[in-house]
Protein backbone atom coordinates (compact mmCIF):
# COMPACT_ATOMS: atom_id res chain seq x y z
CA UNK A 1 0.00 0.00 0.00
CA UNK A 2 1.47 3.51 -0.68
CA UNK A 3 1.97 6.10 1.70
CA UNK A 4 -0.46 8.54 0.01
CA UNK A 5 -3.49 6.18 0.57
CA UNK A 6 -2.54 5.45 3.89
CA UNK A 7 -2.55 8.81 4.58
CA UNK A 8 -5.66 8.95 3.32
CA UNK A 9 -7.14 5.82 5.07
CA UNK A 10 -5.26 7.80 8.63
CA UNK A 11 -7.15 10.78 7.89
CA UNK A 12 -10.98 9.45 7.15
CA UNK A 13 -10.48 6.97 10.39
CA UNK A 14 -9.54 9.85 12.35
CA UNK A 15 -11.93 12.32 11.23
CA UNK A 16 -14.87 9.40 11.55
CA UNK A 17 -13.29 8.42 15.32
CA UNK A 18 -13.00 12.43 16.35
CA UNK A 19 -16.60 13.07 14.94
CA UNK A 20 -18.44 9.78 17.14
CA UNK A 21 -15.78 9.66 19.80
CA UNK A 22 -15.28 13.30 20.85
CA UNK A 23 -18.94 14.38 20.01
CA UNK A 24 -20.73 14.08 23.25
CA UNK A 25 -24.46 14.68 20.80
CA UNK A 26 -23.80 10.46 20.25
CA UNK A 27 -23.50 9.37 24.02
CA UNK A 28 -26.37 11.67 25.05
CA UNK A 29 -28.40 10.83 22.18
CA UNK A 30 -28.25 7.38 23.42
CA UNK A 31 -30.15 8.72 26.72
CA UNK A 32 -32.56 10.94 25.07
CA UNK A 33 -33.62 8.63 21.91
CA UNK A 34 -34.66 6.36 24.96
CA UNK A 35 -36.28 9.28 27.08
CA UNK A 36 -38.23 10.00 23.77
CA UNK A 37 -35.98 12.77 22.03
CA UNK A 38 -35.96 11.75 18.87
CA UNK A 39 -39.39 11.26 16.79
CA UNK A 40 -39.35 6.82 16.75
CA UNK A 41 -38.28 6.93 12.95
CA UNK A 42 -34.95 8.86 13.30
CA UNK A 43 -33.04 6.23 14.29
CA UNK A 44 -34.46 2.84 11.96
CA UNK A 45 -33.50 5.89 9.24
CA UNK A 46 -29.92 6.63 10.49
CA UNK A 47 -29.48 2.67 11.23
CA UNK A 48 -30.83 1.99 7.21
CA UNK A 49 -27.88 4.96 6.26
CA UNK A 50 -25.04 3.80 8.41
CA UNK A 51 -25.74 -0.30 7.31
CA UNK A 52 -26.19 0.88 3.81
CA UNK A 53 -22.44 2.67 3.94
CA UNK A 54 -21.28 -0.61 6.38
CA UNK A 55 -23.05 -2.25 2.97
CA UNK A 56 -20.83 -0.67 0.88
CA UNK A 57 -17.36 -1.25 3.09
CA UNK A 58 -17.91 -4.70 3.60
CA UNK A 59 -18.14 -5.64 -0.32
CA UNK A 60 -15.01 -3.41 -0.70
CA UNK A 61 -13.14 -4.50 2.40
CA UNK A 62 -13.88 -8.20 1.88
CA UNK A 63 -15.61 -8.63 5.05
CA UNK A 64 -19.08 -9.90 5.63
CA UNK A 65 -21.41 -7.39 6.98
CA UNK A 66 -21.80 -9.25 10.69
CA UNK A 67 -18.38 -8.41 11.86
CA UNK A 68 -18.89 -4.96 10.90
CA UNK A 69 -22.36 -4.39 12.27
CA UNK A 70 -22.16 -5.58 16.56
CA UNK A 71 -19.41 -3.89 16.87
CA UNK A 72 -20.23 -0.60 15.73
CA UNK A 73 -23.89 -0.42 15.89
CA UNK A 74 -23.37 -2.00 19.66
CA UNK A 75 -20.85 1.07 20.33
CA UNK A 76 -22.73 4.42 18.30
CA UNK A 77 -26.21 3.26 18.64
CA UNK A 78 -28.80 3.27 21.61
CA UNK A 79 -29.75 -0.13 21.20
CA UNK A 80 -28.68 -2.84 23.94
CA UNK A 81 -26.30 -5.19 22.68
CA UNK A 82 -28.73 -8.15 22.98
CA UNK A 83 -30.80 -6.89 20.28
CA UNK A 84 -27.26 -5.91 18.55
CA UNK A 85 -26.18 -9.87 18.25
CA UNK A 86 -29.88 -10.84 17.29
CA UNK A 87 -29.82 -8.31 14.46
CA UNK A 88 -26.04 -8.98 13.47
CA UNK A 89 -26.41 -12.74 13.03
CA UNK A 90 -29.98 -11.89 10.96
CA UNK A 91 -27.87 -9.64 8.84
CA UNK A 92 -25.24 -11.95 8.06
CA UNK A 93 -27.55 -14.77 7.72
CA UNK A 94 -29.51 -12.49 4.85
CA UNK A 95 -26.08 -12.11 3.30
CA UNK A 96 -25.11 -15.84 2.88
CA UNK A 97 -28.95 -16.91 1.91
CA UNK A 98 -28.48 -14.40 -0.77
CA UNK A 99 -25.43 -15.65 -1.51
CA UNK A 100 -25.50 -19.42 -0.70
CA UNK A 101 -28.02 -20.45 -3.86
CA UNK A 102 -25.31 -18.98 -6.64
CA UNK A 103 -22.17 -20.18 -4.90
CA UNK A 104 -24.01 -23.89 -4.44
CA UNK A 105 -24.99 -23.65 -8.08
CA UNK A 106 -21.32 -22.47 -9.83
CA UNK A 107 -19.95 -25.57 -7.51
CA UNK A 108 -17.63 -22.95 -6.10
CA UNK A 109 -19.23 -23.65 -2.02
CA UNK A 110 -18.85 -27.24 -1.94
CA UNK A 111 -21.76 -29.01 0.01
CA UNK A 112 -19.14 -31.85 1.15
CA UNK A 113 -16.83 -29.42 2.77
CA UNK A 114 -19.68 -27.39 4.45
CA UNK A 115 -21.53 -30.37 5.84
CA UNK A 116 -19.47 -31.45 8.55
CA UNK A 117 -18.24 -28.26 9.42
CA UNK A 118 -21.22 -26.89 9.80
CA UNK A 119 -22.25 -29.77 12.16
CA UNK A 120 -19.33 -28.53 14.47
CA UNK A 121 -19.79 -24.77 14.23
CA UNK A 122 -23.63 -24.68 14.57
CA UNK A 123 -23.76 -26.87 17.20
CA UNK A 124 -21.23 -24.21 18.74
CA UNK A 125 -22.75 -21.71 17.78
CA UNK A 126 -25.92 -22.78 19.77
CA UNK A 127 -23.06 -23.03 22.78
CA UNK A 128 -21.87 -19.84 22.35
CA UNK A 129 -25.11 -18.12 22.02
CA UNK A 130 -26.28 -19.65 24.98
CA UNK A 131 -22.67 -18.26 27.08
CA UNK A 132 -23.30 -15.09 25.40
CA UNK A 133 -26.96 -14.45 26.82
CA UNK A 134 -26.31 -15.99 30.05
CA UNK A 135 -22.97 -13.66 30.78
CA UNK A 136 -23.05 -10.05 32.02
CA UNK A 137 -23.17 -7.66 29.15
CA UNK A 138 -20.02 -5.74 30.09
CA UNK A 139 -18.45 -9.21 30.28
CA UNK A 140 -19.56 -9.65 26.67
CA UNK A 141 -18.63 -6.18 25.84
CA UNK A 142 -15.28 -6.54 26.64
CA UNK A 143 -15.09 -9.99 25.28
CA UNK A 144 -15.98 -8.63 22.19
CA UNK A 145 -14.07 -5.98 21.95
CA UNK A 146 -11.09 -7.58 22.61
CA UNK A 147 -12.05 -10.33 19.45
CA UNK A 148 -12.53 -7.51 17.30
CA UNK A 149 -9.26 -6.27 17.92
CA UNK A 150 -7.73 -9.63 17.41
CA UNK A 151 -10.07 -9.90 13.85
CA UNK A 152 -8.34 -6.57 12.87
CA UNK A 153 -4.31 -8.40 13.73
CA UNK A 154 -5.98 -11.26 11.61
CA UNK A 155 -6.73 -8.92 9.07
CA UNK A 156 -3.57 -7.37 9.41
CA UNK A 157 -1.47 -10.57 8.94
CA UNK A 158 -3.02 -13.54 7.64
CA UNK A 159 -2.38 -14.29 4.00
CA UNK A 160 -4.00 -16.05 1.67
CA UNK A 161 -3.01 -18.56 -0.50
CA UNK A 162 -5.01 -19.19 -3.66
CA UNK A 163 -4.29 -22.37 -4.60
CA UNK A 164 -2.74 -23.41 -1.22
CA UNK A 165 -0.33 -27.00 -1.86
CA UNK A 166 -2.22 -30.34 -0.33
CA UNK A 167 0.05 -33.25 -1.02
CA UNK A 168 -1.98 -35.64 0.40
CA UNK A 169 -5.46 -35.96 1.41
CA UNK A 170 -5.62 -36.95 5.15
CA UNK A 171 -7.53 -39.40 6.44
CA UNK A 172 -10.77 -38.12 7.88
CA UNK A 173 -11.20 -35.79 4.31
CA UNK A 174 -10.09 -39.16 2.41
CA UNK A 175 -13.31 -40.92 4.21
CA UNK A 176 -15.65 -38.30 3.48
CA UNK A 177 -14.72 -37.46 0.04
CA UNK A 178 -13.82 -33.82 0.91
CA UNK A 179 -12.46 -33.19 -2.57
CA UNK A 180 -13.90 -31.61 -5.70
CA UNK A 181 -13.42 -30.43 -9.07
CA UNK A 182 -13.53 -26.30 -10.42
CA UNK A 183 -12.96 -24.24 -13.19
CA UNK A 184 -11.15 -21.26 -12.77
CA UNK A 185 -12.81 -18.90 -15.02
CA UNK A 186 -10.18 -16.69 -15.11
CA UNK A 187 -8.18 -19.19 -17.09
CA UNK A 188 -10.32 -22.05 -17.82
CA UNK A 189 -8.32 -23.94 -15.96
CA UNK A 190 -9.26 -27.37 -13.92
CA UNK A 191 -8.68 -27.50 -10.56
CA UNK A 192 -8.36 -30.80 -8.60
CA UNK A 193 -8.81 -29.95 -4.78
CA UNK A 194 -8.50 -32.15 -1.55
CA UNK A 195 -8.14 -30.90 2.04
CA UNK A 196 -5.93 -31.67 4.82
CA UNK A 197 -5.65 -31.51 8.61
CA UNK A 198 -9.31 -32.09 8.78
CA UNK A 199 -9.17 -32.80 12.51
CA UNK A 200 -7.29 -29.65 12.97
CA UNK A 201 -9.44 -27.76 10.92
CA UNK A 202 -12.99 -28.92 12.48
CA UNK A 203 -11.49 -28.91 16.16
CA UNK A 204 -11.06 -25.10 15.50
CA UNK A 205 -14.59 -24.90 14.04
CA UNK A 206 -15.55 -25.57 17.63
CA UNK A 207 -13.99 -21.84 18.79
CA UNK A 208 -15.52 -19.83 15.33
CA UNK A 209 -18.53 -21.25 16.15
CA UNK A 210 -18.89 -20.64 19.95
CA UNK A 211 -17.71 -16.95 18.77
CA UNK A 212 -20.42 -16.45 15.95
CA UNK A 213 -22.91 -17.31 18.56
CA UNK A 214 -21.42 -15.58 21.24
CA UNK A 215 -21.06 -11.65 19.69
CA UNK A 216 -23.29 -12.67 16.89
CA UNK A 217 -20.73 -11.59 14.49
CA UNK A 218 -20.88 -13.91 11.43
CA UNK A 219 -17.39 -16.04 11.16
CA UNK A 220 -16.91 -15.36 7.42
CA UNK A 221 -13.07 -13.74 9.31
CA UNK A 222 -12.23 -16.88 10.73
CA UNK A 223 -13.71 -19.60 8.65
CA UNK A 224 -11.26 -18.44 5.13
CA UNK A 225 -8.08 -18.92 6.83
CA UNK A 226 -9.26 -22.08 8.61
CA UNK A 227 -10.34 -23.75 5.34
CA UNK A 228 -7.59 -21.88 3.13
CA UNK A 229 -4.38 -21.87 5.13
CA UNK A 230 -4.77 -24.50 7.57
CA UNK A 231 -7.09 -27.04 5.37
CA UNK A 232 -5.58 -26.10 2.08
CA UNK A 233 -9.00 -25.57 0.55
CA UNK A 234 -8.29 -23.25 -2.84
CA UNK A 235 -9.28 -19.35 -1.99
CA UNK A 236 -12.12 -19.54 -3.76
CA UNK A 237 -13.35 -22.79 -2.58
CA UNK A 238 -12.66 -21.19 1.02
CA UNK A 239 -14.76 -18.23 0.41
CA UNK A 240 -17.68 -19.27 -1.46
CA UNK A 241 -18.21 -22.61 1.29
CA UNK A 242 -17.57 -19.87 4.02
CA UNK A 243 -20.00 -17.65 2.47
CA UNK A 244 -22.50 -20.64 1.99
CA UNK A 245 -21.58 -21.97 6.16
CA UNK A 246 -22.66 -18.63 7.30
CA UNK A 247 -26.03 -19.66 6.22
CA UNK A 248 -26.08 -23.22 8.56
CA UNK A 249 -23.49 -21.50 11.60
CA UNK A 250 -26.15 -18.13 11.85
CA UNK A 251 -29.44 -20.06 11.58
CA UNK A 252 -28.92 -22.19 15.08
CA UNK A 253 -27.59 -19.11 16.74
CA UNK A 254 -30.33 -16.68 15.58
CA UNK A 255 -33.14 -19.25 16.92
CA UNK A 256 -31.39 -18.88 20.22
CA UNK A 257 -31.17 -15.14 19.93
CA UNK A 258 -34.87 -14.69 18.66
CA UNK A 259 -36.14 -17.52 21.28
CA UNK A 260 -35.16 -15.25 23.77
CA UNK A 261 -36.74 -12.19 22.22
CA UNK A 262 -33.72 -10.76 20.90
CA UNK A 263 -35.20 -9.59 17.75
CA UNK A 264 -37.00 -5.93 17.57
CA UNK A 265 -38.35 -5.75 13.84
CA UNK A 266 -37.50 -2.04 13.71
CA UNK A 267 -34.04 -2.52 13.96
CA UNK A 268 -34.05 -5.97 11.68
CA UNK A 269 -35.30 -4.63 8.60
CA UNK A 270 -33.68 -0.90 7.96
CA UNK A 271 -30.49 -2.94 8.81
CA UNK A 272 -30.97 -5.63 6.10
CA UNK A 273 -32.12 -3.31 3.50
CA UNK A 274 -29.48 -1.17 4.31
CA UNK A 275 -26.75 -3.79 4.09
CA UNK A 276 -28.20 -5.11 0.98
CA UNK A 277 -28.50 -1.95 -0.96
CA UNK A 278 -24.67 -1.11 0.39
CA UNK A 279 -23.40 -4.47 -1.04
CA UNK A 280 -25.29 -3.88 -4.70
CA UNK A 281 -23.71 -0.41 -4.40
CA UNK A 282 -20.33 -1.82 -3.31
CA UNK A 283 -20.20 -4.62 -6.02
CA UNK A 284 -20.85 -1.24 -8.46
CA UNK A 285 -18.11 0.14 -6.84
CA UNK A 286 -15.93 -2.72 -6.79
CA UNK A 287 -14.48 -1.76 -10.45
CA UNK A 288 -13.44 1.83 -9.26
CA UNK A 289 -12.43 1.56 -5.80
CA UNK A 290 -8.79 0.81 -4.32
CA UNK A 291 -9.36 -2.05 -2.11
CA UNK A 292 -6.34 -1.82 -0.72
CA UNK A 293 -7.18 1.55 1.19
CA UNK A 294 -10.75 0.33 1.52
CA UNK A 295 -9.42 -2.70 4.01
CA UNK A 296 -7.23 0.27 5.56
CA UNK A 297 -10.02 1.82 6.02
CA UNK A 298 -12.41 -1.49 7.24
CA UNK A 299 -9.53 -1.91 9.68
CA UNK A 300 -9.37 1.47 11.12
CA UNK A 301 -13.06 1.41 11.73
CA UNK A 302 -13.02 -2.32 13.40
CA UNK A 303 -10.30 -1.24 15.79
CA UNK A 304 -12.09 2.04 16.49
CA UNK A 305 -15.06 -0.30 17.34
CA UNK A 306 -13.37 -2.63 19.29
CA UNK A 307 -11.55 0.02 21.42
CA UNK A 308 -15.16 1.34 21.92
CA UNK A 309 -16.38 -1.78 22.84
CA UNK A 310 -13.70 -2.09 25.45
CA UNK A 311 -13.97 0.86 26.83
CA UNK A 312 -17.40 0.62 27.18
CA UNK A 313 -17.30 -2.99 28.94
CA UNK A 314 -15.06 -1.37 31.39
CA UNK A 315 -17.36 1.55 32.21
CA UNK A 316 -15.27 4.02 30.61
CA UNK B 1 -11.42 -38.02 -21.22
CA UNK B 2 -13.19 -34.24 -22.17
CA UNK B 3 -16.36 -36.36 -21.20
CA UNK B 4 -15.06 -37.34 -17.71
CA UNK B 5 -13.70 -33.96 -17.00
CA UNK B 6 -17.30 -32.26 -18.10
CA UNK B 7 -18.69 -35.36 -15.60
CA UNK B 8 -16.51 -33.69 -12.94
CA UNK B 9 -17.57 -30.65 -13.06
CA UNK B 10 -20.80 -31.11 -13.07
CA UNK B 11 -22.48 -29.60 -9.39
CA UNK B 12 -23.84 -32.98 -7.46
CA UNK B 13 -27.56 -33.44 -7.75
CA UNK B 14 -27.96 -32.90 -3.63
CA UNK B 15 -25.98 -29.35 -4.05
CA UNK B 16 -28.78 -28.40 -6.43
CA UNK B 17 -31.33 -29.27 -4.77
CA UNK B 18 -30.36 -27.83 -1.79
CA UNK B 19 -29.59 -24.78 -3.33
CA UNK B 20 -33.21 -24.45 -5.47
CA UNK B 21 -34.79 -24.81 -2.02
CA UNK B 22 -32.53 -22.00 -0.44
CA UNK B 23 -33.14 -19.54 -3.41
CA UNK B 24 -36.76 -20.03 -3.16
CA UNK B 25 -36.88 -20.11 0.56
CA UNK B 26 -34.93 -17.14 0.78
CA UNK B 27 -36.97 -15.03 -1.73
CA UNK B 28 -39.98 -15.60 -0.06
CA UNK B 29 -39.05 -14.81 3.32
CA UNK B 30 -37.56 -11.89 2.16
CA UNK B 31 -40.66 -10.83 0.12
CA UNK B 32 -43.22 -11.27 3.12
CA UNK B 33 -40.52 -9.71 5.46
CA UNK B 34 -40.87 -6.37 3.48
CA UNK B 35 -44.49 -6.68 2.72
CA UNK B 36 -45.51 -7.44 6.77
CA UNK B 37 -42.61 -4.52 7.66
CA UNK B 38 -44.79 -2.03 5.13
CA UNK B 39 -48.17 -2.95 6.58
CA UNK B 40 -46.21 -1.98 9.79
CA UNK B 41 -44.09 1.02 9.21
CA UNK B 42 -46.74 2.53 7.67
CA UNK B 43 -49.19 1.98 10.38
CA UNK B 44 -52.01 -0.19 8.12
CA UNK B 45 -51.96 -2.75 10.91
CA UNK B 46 -51.90 -2.00 15.04
CA UNK B 47 -48.54 -2.86 16.57
CA UNK B 48 -48.34 -4.05 19.82
CA UNK B 49 -46.00 -1.70 21.20
CA UNK B 50 -46.89 1.61 19.97
CA UNK B 51 -44.05 3.30 17.33
CA UNK B 52 -44.05 6.17 19.35
CA UNK B 53 -42.48 4.13 22.12
CA UNK B 54 -40.18 1.73 20.38
CA UNK B 55 -37.26 3.92 21.64
CA UNK B 56 -38.06 3.59 24.80
CA UNK B 57 -37.67 -0.59 24.65
CA UNK B 58 -34.29 -1.38 22.71
CA UNK B 59 -31.64 0.38 25.22
CA UNK B 60 -32.67 -2.28 27.62
CA UNK B 61 -31.52 -5.78 28.25
CA UNK B 62 -33.89 -8.69 26.94
CA UNK B 63 -35.56 -9.62 30.33
CA UNK B 64 -36.51 -6.13 30.88
CA UNK B 65 -37.74 -5.63 27.67
CA UNK B 66 -39.56 -8.22 27.79
CA UNK B 67 -41.22 -7.53 31.55
CA UNK B 68 -41.64 -4.27 30.91
CA UNK B 69 -43.66 -4.89 27.03
CA UNK B 70 -45.13 -7.69 28.91
CA UNK B 71 -44.01 -9.77 25.71
CA UNK B 72 -43.38 -13.60 25.98
CA UNK B 73 -40.50 -15.11 24.64
CA UNK B 74 -40.19 -18.12 22.05
CA UNK B 75 -42.74 -18.84 19.92
CA UNK B 76 -45.53 -16.39 21.45
CA UNK B 77 -45.30 -13.94 18.74
CA UNK B 78 -47.59 -16.55 16.85
CA UNK B 79 -49.76 -15.54 18.99
CA UNK B 80 -49.46 -11.64 18.51
CA UNK B 81 -49.23 -12.34 14.66
CA UNK B 82 -52.25 -9.71 14.47
CA UNK B 83 -50.27 -7.27 15.55
CA UNK B 84 -48.26 -4.78 12.79
CA UNK B 85 -44.81 -5.71 14.97
CA UNK B 86 -45.48 -9.38 15.45
CA UNK B 87 -46.23 -9.91 11.79
CA UNK B 88 -42.39 -9.69 10.86
CA UNK B 89 -41.57 -12.25 12.58
CA UNK B 90 -43.05 -14.63 9.71
CA UNK B 91 -40.48 -13.51 6.93
CA UNK B 92 -38.01 -13.62 9.80
CA UNK B 93 -38.92 -17.60 10.98
CA UNK B 94 -38.72 -18.32 7.31
CA UNK B 95 -35.51 -17.14 6.36
CA UNK B 96 -33.95 -18.34 10.15
CA UNK B 97 -35.79 -21.73 9.21
CA UNK B 98 -35.34 -22.27 5.35
CA UNK B 99 -32.06 -24.56 5.80
CA UNK B 100 -33.46 -26.32 7.93
CA UNK B 101 -36.09 -27.88 5.06
CA UNK B 102 -33.03 -28.18 2.63
CA UNK B 103 -31.54 -30.30 4.93
CA UNK B 104 -34.82 -32.71 5.22
CA UNK B 105 -34.68 -32.51 1.39
CA UNK B 106 -31.53 -33.48 0.67
CA UNK B 107 -31.53 -36.61 3.07
CA UNK B 108 -33.39 -39.31 0.87
CA UNK B 109 -30.52 -38.52 -1.98
CA UNK B 110 -27.93 -38.94 0.23
CA UNK B 111 -29.42 -42.01 1.33
CA UNK B 112 -30.66 -43.39 -2.27
CA UNK B 113 -26.54 -42.52 -3.15
CA UNK B 114 -25.61 -44.63 -0.20
CA UNK B 115 -24.20 -41.84 0.93
CA UNK B 116 -24.39 -42.86 4.79
CA UNK B 117 -22.12 -41.21 6.54
CA UNK B 118 -23.35 -38.34 5.06
CA UNK B 119 -27.30 -38.67 6.05
CA UNK B 120 -26.37 -39.02 9.42
CA UNK B 121 -24.63 -35.66 9.84
CA UNK B 122 -27.50 -34.62 7.77
CA UNK B 123 -30.13 -35.60 10.36
CA UNK B 124 -28.18 -34.61 13.31
CA UNK B 125 -28.18 -30.91 12.00
CA UNK B 126 -32.51 -31.13 11.55
CA UNK B 127 -31.78 -32.21 14.75
CA UNK B 128 -29.71 -29.54 16.07
CA UNK B 129 -31.28 -26.73 14.03
CA UNK B 130 -34.77 -27.89 15.26
CA UNK B 131 -33.41 -28.05 18.92
CA UNK B 132 -32.70 -24.43 18.47
CA UNK B 133 -35.63 -23.11 16.55
CA UNK B 134 -37.94 -25.08 19.14
CA UNK B 135 -37.05 -22.79 21.85
CA UNK B 136 -36.39 -25.77 23.83
CA UNK B 137 -32.83 -24.68 25.05
CA UNK B 138 -34.17 -21.52 26.25
CA UNK B 139 -30.74 -19.01 28.75
CA UNK B 140 -31.02 -15.77 30.55
CA UNK B 141 -28.91 -13.49 31.75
Amino acid sequence: MRIKDKLWAMIFIGLFSLTVWVSPAFAEASVEAAAGGHAWWFWPIVLFFVTFIMGILAVLGGVGGGVLYVPIISGFFPFHLDFVRGTGLLVALSGALAAGPGLLKMNLASLRLAIPVALIASTCAIVGAMIGLALPTNIVQIALGATILGICILMLTAKKSTLPDVPKADRLSSALRICGVYQEASTGEIIDWKVHRTPLGLALFVLIGVMAGMFGLGAGWANVPVLNLLMGAPLKISVATSKFLLSITDTSAAWIYMNKGCVIPMMVVPSLVGIMFGSFVGVRLLKIAKPTFIRWMVIGILAFAGIKALSKGLGF
Amino acid sequence: MEEKTQDLLKTSPEQILYAKILEKGMYLGLLILFITFGLYAFGILDPYIPLNKISEYWSYNVNDYLHHAEIKAGWAWLGMVKYGDFINFIGISLLAGVTIFCYVAIIPTLLKNKDIVYAIIAILEVIILGAAASGILAVGH
